[in-house]
């Protein structure tokens, strides 16, 4: 079953969960540093000033680029919340950060450039382990469907564990976080100018930090999966898995492109296949 | 909507200061200060930033650099000239390698005096500048508004 109501509760409620999650981020980052903090608002601050300034672009094919990309976030998010096919989500998903480097790339600025290049780095990076955790869903469950695996009364996690330290992996190069902040971090860290954002101005940002938002609410939703037999424990592994990503924020510097692509397919291979190959052999005595 | 005077982005260039007022400026950043309080990033990107902070006087080496980062900003956007040099060239003044200060060159909104300007004179003019901002953004509107009216049918001929 397809649920619509699902669908049309992501696309109105995940910005504001969204962009309440990055503020909380923000804060206990500030915490973290000694800080006081911005509000926990900000996210929103932020994005309503960037729609009151002006939208100056290179080209204007620009618009067209990032017009598709937060429509192919909100589309990918929506699949999956309303309980569609996880490899459709997932391909949803990565074509449209292809429009985001497409969007850099069309503005023909050397620093755009080499974000779009590591945005595609970390695209391949981080690619097989998302699919290798769809895999390891399927593989217990027995489905592709959302919903079926959420459904499903099976701990994923103790089938899964290998996949799901995989996927925080992806996690993190997922949220922009360091170590693996490599096309564009959330700081205001200078290397690279701003990497796969720095031509885009006012409304354009805007939009990518509101796709941004929900695209993190498609990734809990992810971590959820993994836990979906107990809600309760759902909700807490997901806000474990995200104080998590903040500690390793503050902890870690960014690493180079090389160290990103090697140690995000050792992981995927060393704790994706090996769970998936474990899995396979001990199928009949364990599910 | 006065979101703009809630997340002011910098951005800072030093044209040819001696490097007193950008450290104080960068003090502003750290735990004692923490600019971001008030939502304050600096940002490194012109194409992100609302507020221009510039440091030192107009030399004939980066008369281009300031011209062109300062067009390259969305508007509404302001410029705060940092600490004396930036006001009127200070002690350089009558060097023959510098123009004077930075409003030789581009509108400067506000000017924060002092030589090496303190963080709280400078957190002091960043506050100013966004009044400035938001009446910019106002008349950028209105601007907006007027052109809007001139191109419908009819609204040319009034």
């Amino acid at each position: 079953m397809i649920s619509l109501t699902n669908a049309i509760l992501f696309l109105l409620l995940a910005p504001i969960i969204g962009g309440l999650v990055s503020g909380i981020d923000r804060k206990l980052t500030a915490r973290m540093q000694g800080r006081v903090g911005p509000p926990i608002l900000q996210p929103f601050y932020d994005v309503g000033k960037l729609l009151e300034k002006e939208n100056l672009v290179v080209t204007t094919s620009q618009n067209f680029y990032i017009l598709s990309y937060i429509v192919f976030i909100v589309v990918s998010g929506a699949l999956f919340f309303a309980g569609g096919d996880l490899l459709l989500v997932i391909f949803a998903f990565t074509l449209a950060h292809i429009f985001l480097v497409l969007g850099a790339y069309a503005s023909n600025s050397p620093y755009s450039f080499v974000g779009a290049e590591r945005e595609l780095i970390q695209i391949i990076a981080y690619e097989p382990m998302i699919i290798l955790s769809a895999v390891g869903m399927f593989m217990v469950t027995k489905s592709f469907f959302v919903n079926e695996i959420a459904a499903s009364e099976l701990p994923l996690i103790l089938y899964l564990p290998g996949v799901f330290i995989g996927f925080l992996m992806v996690f993190t190069i997922k949220l922009r976080k360091s170590p693996f902040d490599l096309s564009t971090s959330h700081h205001a860290h200078q290397e690279l100018v701003k990497g796969v954002t720095t031509e885009f101005t006012g409304p354009n940002l805007a939009k990518i930090e509101i796709a941004h938002w929900y695209e993190n609410v498609f990734l809990l939703g992810f971590v959820y999966l993994f836990f979906a037999f107990n809600p309760a424990i759902a909700i807490v592994a997901i806000i474990v898995a995200y104080l998590l990503e903040i500690l390793i924020d503050n902890t870690f510097s960014r690493v180079k492109w090389q160290l990103t692509l090697k140690s995000a397919w050792i992981v995927a291979g060393m704790m994706g296949l090996v769970n998936l190959g474990v899995l396979y052999y001990l199928a009949g005595v364990l599910i | 909507m006065t979101y703009l005077k809630k997340s002011p982005w910098l951005l800072h260039y030093d044209a040819s200061s001696c490097n007193g007022c950008d450290i104080e400026v960068l003090a502003c950043l750290t735990p004692l200060y923490d600019v971001e309080r008030f939502g304050i990033i600096n940002t490194g990107n012109p194409k992100h930033a609302d507020v221009f902070v510039v440091t030192g006087g107009v030399n004939e080496q980066n008369r281009e650099v300031i011209r062109n980062i300062y067009e390259q900003m969305p508007e509404p956007k302001v410029v705060v000239a940092v600490g004396i040099c930036a006001a009127s060239g200070g002690v350089f003044r009558e060097c023959s390698n510098i123009s004077g200060g930075i409003d030789q060159l581009i509108p400067v909104d506000v000017y924060v005096p002092g030589c090496a300007a303190r963080p709280e004179s400078i957190i002091d003019g960043i506050v100013k500048s966004l009044e400035i901002l938001e009446e910019k953004r106002i008349q950028m509107k209105e601007r907006a508004k007027q052109k809007e009216q001139g191109r419908s049918p009819g609204g040319g001929e009034r």
